[in-house]
C-alpha cells in the first residue's frame, strides 16, 4: 500500500467537459494506438479538441497548433486531476491507450453519471477512479464551475466528495477501490488460484473435447 | 429459468474470489497487432509463458494498408509506425509460438471476420480480444467481448478472464422486413430506441422470429453493434442456421462434431427465465437507417428530417448542435440534401460475403456518381475476397468504377492509409461515427451495404432501387 494518506486523497480544481457520450476515439484518436508503449501518451489527450491541427505519433505538444479555447490547454486545468462530464463517459473502443492518456495527463478521477463498460473497467487497472454520480448532482457541479472555479476533494477509501463542505457519497465496488489504493496486480492474484483452474481445464477437456481440438 | 447467458456464465465460472469477482475461464482468445503488444511486454516481463497456447489465435488488421497485392511482407508497410505494430505481432507470435494468419497468408483478415469463417468459433465458447467488437461472435452462441489490454495480459497468462457478471436483457425482433432493411438497418433502429448507453451493464440475448429467419452473416452484423447499443455482449441462441454454418467451416472430426451439435442445439435460455429489460420490436415499420451525427444512437429513417435543437429536449440540444456543426450540415434538412465524397463498403460490421453479394446487386451495370471521388470494397478476409472473385464481384464493383481491395479494418479506423480528408463526407457500412474516427475531421455516415452502394451510384442517399 502506498503509505502516504495522499494516495487515499484526490482533490484540487475540477476540470470539465459538458457533452454525453465522450468516446474513447475522442480521448485518443486512432493514429496514438500506434504506439507499442504503455505509457507517454499526455500529449494525444483529448488530440482532436486539444489542437488544431492533425497529429502523428511522437509529435510533441510544443510543435502542434494549440486550440486556446479547449479546457486542458488553460491555467489551471491543465493540472487538474479531476475531470468532470456528463453521460455514457468513455463508451466505443475497448482501447486502453484512452486510460492511460488519462494517467498520463494527469488525471486520477473522472465523474460523470455514466461510463462504457470496457472504460470503467480499464480505468480500476490503472489507478483512474471513475466515479458515477447522480444526473442531478452532475448538473449542480456543472453549475458551480460557471462563475468560479470548482474545487473538490474526493475521500477515495470514504467514497465521498466534498464540495465546499457539503459531502457527496459514490458508490464503487469496495474490491475496485483496493484495486485503486493498493494497484495490486492481477495475474498474480489469479494465479494463486491455478490448482483451481487447472482443476477446470481437465474437466472441460474431458467433456467438451471440441473445445480444445487443433485444427 | 436460466437465460442463455446465466448459462454460459455458469459453465465457465471457475471460482469466486475474496473480492466477490468470478474468474471466468476463456475458451478463446483472439490478438491483433494493436492492443497486443504491451500484454506480451507484461508477460515476458513475469517471466510467464501463455497458459494455454492453441487458444490463441492472432492475425494483423487495423494497420495493414489494403493495396499489397500478392507476396507482401510485414516489412513493406510503408507508414514507420504502423509496420512496428506489425512486426511486433509477427515477432510475438514466434517467440511465444501463438497461431497467427500473418499479412501474408491467404487467409488474414479482420480478427472477427476470420474467427468465424475458420472454424475458431463454435457455439458455447467464452471469447475474448482486445477489441470491442469481439461481441460479433456472440452470433453463434458464445460468451463473447471485449477487453483491454490489462485483461490481454491476463488471459494470455492463466487462461481466465476476472469479471462481475452483468444484467440480462433480450430484444425480440418480430416480423418481417421491409424491401432494402436489412440486418444493419434493424440494429442502427435499436441503437436509436435504447441510445448509445441503453445496453451499458447488460448482456443483451438478441431472439424473435425475424432473428430466427436470417443468416449468422446478419446475426454477426447485429451483435457486433450490440457494443454501439452500450452492450459489452450480445448473443443469440445457436440454431440449426449456427449449426450449419459451423460444419461447413469446422475442421472437427465427424464423431466429435456430432456431439457438439447436440450440445449446441439445446443451449438456449429456458422458456421461464427472467430478463431485467424485454423490448419488443415489430421490424415490419422499420426504413433504411442512416446516422447524421457523431454517435451512432444520432440515427434516422433515410428520408426524414435531420433533427434540429429545437426540436428535440432540452439536454439534448448541446449534442445535437456540436455533432451538426462537426458533420457539416449546414442548411440541409435532409440527408439526401447532402453530397457525399467518398464510400466505403466493408469493416467488421459488413464486410461478409453476403454484403458484398447485396452491394453488388445494386451497383451491377450502373456507374459511381461523379461527386464520388473514392468508392471502395474491402472484403473482410482472404477468404471473404476469394469467395467473391469466383463469384465474379470483384469484376462488377470494378466495372461500376469501385475499388476492389485486400483485406483489412481499412477506413473503418484512421490507423492505415484509407482515410478520410478533413470534412469529406462518407457512406459507410462500418459501426462507429465518432469524431475523427476515419481521419481528422471526417465526416461518417453509418448505413447498410446496401445503402452505402445506392449512395456511391447516386452520390447521395435515397431510396435504392
Ligand atoms: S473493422 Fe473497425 S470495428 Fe472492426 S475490428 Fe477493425 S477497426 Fe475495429
Amino acid at each position: 500500500m502506498k503509505s502516504n494518506s495522499e494516495g487515499l486523497i484526490i482533490d484540487g480544481i475540477v476540470a470539465y467537459i459538458d457533452r454525453d457520450n465522450i468516446d474513447t476515439d475522442q480521448i485518443i484518436p486512432t493514429e496514438y494506438l500506434k504506439s507499442i508503449k504503455k505509457f507517454g501518451f499526455e500529449d494525444y489527450l483529448f488530440d482532436g479538441w486539444r489542437y488544431e491541427d492533425d497529429g502523428k505519433l511522437g509529435v510533441k505538444k510544443e510543435e502542434r497548433i494549440i486550440n486556446k479555447e479547449f479546457i486542458l490547454n488553460n491555467e489551471p486545468f491543465n493540472k487538474s486531476k479531476i475531470l468532470l462530464s456528463r453521460d455514457n463517459f468513455g463508451c466505443g473502443s475497448s482501447r486502453e491507450h484512452a486510460v492511460w492518456a488519462l494517467r498520463d495527463f494527469g488525471i486520477k478521477a473522472v465523474i460523470a453519471s455514466s461510463f462504457g463498460d470496457i472504460f470503467y473497467n480499464n480505468c480500476f487497472k490503472n489507478s483512474v477512479l471513475p466515479i458515477k454520480l447522480e444526473k442531478n448532482y452532475i448538473e449542480m457541479m456543472f453549475n458551480e464551475t460557471k462563475d468560479d472555479l470548482l474545487e473538490i476533494s474526493i475521500d477515495i477509501q470514504k467514497k465521498e466528495i466534498n464540495l465546499k463542505q457539503k459531502i457527496i457519497k459514490f458508490e464503487v465496488d469496495d474490491f475496485l477501490i483496493d484495486r485503486i489504493i493498493y494497484g495490486l496486480d492481477d495475474v498474480d492474484v489469479t494465479l494463486k488460484e491455478k490448482n483451481k483452474i487447472m482443476n477446470f481445464e481437465k474437466e472441460r477437456i474431458k467433456n467438451k473435447p471440441w473445445i480444445f481440438a487443433n485444427d | 429459468m436460466k437465460t442463455l447467458y446465466d448459462k454460459l456464465w455458469e459453465e465457465h465460472h471457475v471460482t469466486q474470489l475474496d473480492s466477490g469477482e468470478s474468474l471466468l475461464y476463456i475458451d478463446r482468445h483472439y490478438l491483433h497487432e494493436v492492443t497486443s503488444p504491451q500484454a506480451f511486454e507484461g508477460l515476458s516481463k513475469k517471466n510467464l509463458k501463455p497458459w494455454r497456447l492453441e487458444a490463441n489465435i492472432a492475425t494483423p488488421d487495423h494497420n495493414v494498408p489494403t493495396t499489397r497485392g500478392n507476396n507482401f511482407n510485414s516489412d513493406q508497410i510503408k507508414d514507420e509506425i504502423s509496420k512496428i505494430q506489425v512486426v511486433e505481432l509477427d515477432k510475438n507470435c514466434n517467440i511465444f509460438g501463438i497461431k497467427q494468419f500473418d499479412i501474408k497468408s491467404t487467409k488474414q483478415g479482420i480478427v472477427h471476420v476470420i474467427g468465424p469463417e475458420l472454424g475458431y468459433t463454435l457455439p458455447g465458447m467464452t471469447i475474448v480480444c482486445g477489441d470491442s467488437h469481439t461481441s460479433t461472435h456472440g452470433a453463434l452462441g458464445c460468451l463473447a467481448m471485449g477487453i483491454g489490454t490489462s485483461e490481454v495480459e491476463h488471459v494470455l497468462a492463466t487462461q481466465c478472464l476476472k469479471v462481475s457478471k452483468l444484467k440480462n436483457m433480450i430484444v425480440k425482433f418480430e416480423g418481417t422486413p421491409a424491401d432494402n432493411v436489412t440486418s444493419k438497418d434493424i440494429v442502427l433502429y435499436l441503437i436509436g430506441l435504447i441510445g448509445t448507453a441503453g445496453g451499458t451493464g447488460y448482456a443483451i440475448e438478441f431472439a424473435g422470429s425475424y432473428i430466427e429467419g436470417i443468416s449468422i452473416e446478419s446475426r454477426m452484423t447485429i451483435c457486433n453493434m450490440a457494443i454501439e447499443a452500450g452492450a459489452k455482449v450480445g448473443l443469440i441462441a445457436p440454431d440449426k442456421t449456427t449449426v450449419d454454418y459451423v460444419r461447413e467451416k469446422s475442421f472437427l472430426d465427424s464423431e466429435t462434431l456430432k456431439k457438439a451439435e447436440e450440445y449446441w442445439l439445446n443451449l438456449k435460455t429456458d422458456d421461464d427465465a427472467n430478463f431485467e429489460k424485454e423490448i419488443v420490436i415489430d421490424i415490419a415499420k422499420i426504413k433504411p437507417q442512416v446516422t447524421w451525427g457523431t454517435s451512432p444512437e444520432m440515427v434516422v429513417n433515410f428520408d426524414d428530417k435531420i433533427p434540429t435543437p429545437s426540436d428535440s429536449a432540452e439536454d439534448d440540444n448541446k449534442n445535437i448542435e456540436l455533432a451538426r456543426e462537426y458533420m457539416g450540415i449546414d442548411t440541409a434538412s435532409k440527408l439526401s440534401d447532402l453530397v457525399f465524397d467518398k464510400v466505403f463498403i466493408g469493416s467488421c460490421t459488413n464486410s461478409r460475403i453476403e454484403d458484398l453479394r447485396q452491394a453488388a446487386e445494386i451497383v451491377k451495370g450502373k456507374f459511381v456518381a461523379d461527386n464520388i471521388s473514392e468508392a471502395i470494397v474491402v472484403p473482410g478476409s482472404g477468404l471473404v475476397k476469394e469467395q467473391a472473385e469466383n463469384e465474379g464481384l470483384d469484376k462488377v464493383f470494378e466495372e461500376a468504377g469501385f475499388i476492389w481491395r485486400d483485406p483489412g479494418c481499412s477506413m473503418c479506423l484512421g490507423m492505415n492509409p484509407d482515410q478520410l480528408k478533413p470534412y469529406e463526407r462518407c457512406a459507410s457500412t462500418s459501426n462507429r461515427n465518432f469524431e475523427g474516427r476515419q481521419g481528422y475531421l471526417g465526416r461518417t455516415h453509418l448505413m447498410s451495404p446496401l445503402m452505402a452502394a445506392y449512395t456511391a451510384i447516386n452520390g447521395t442517399v435515397g431510396e435504392p432501387s
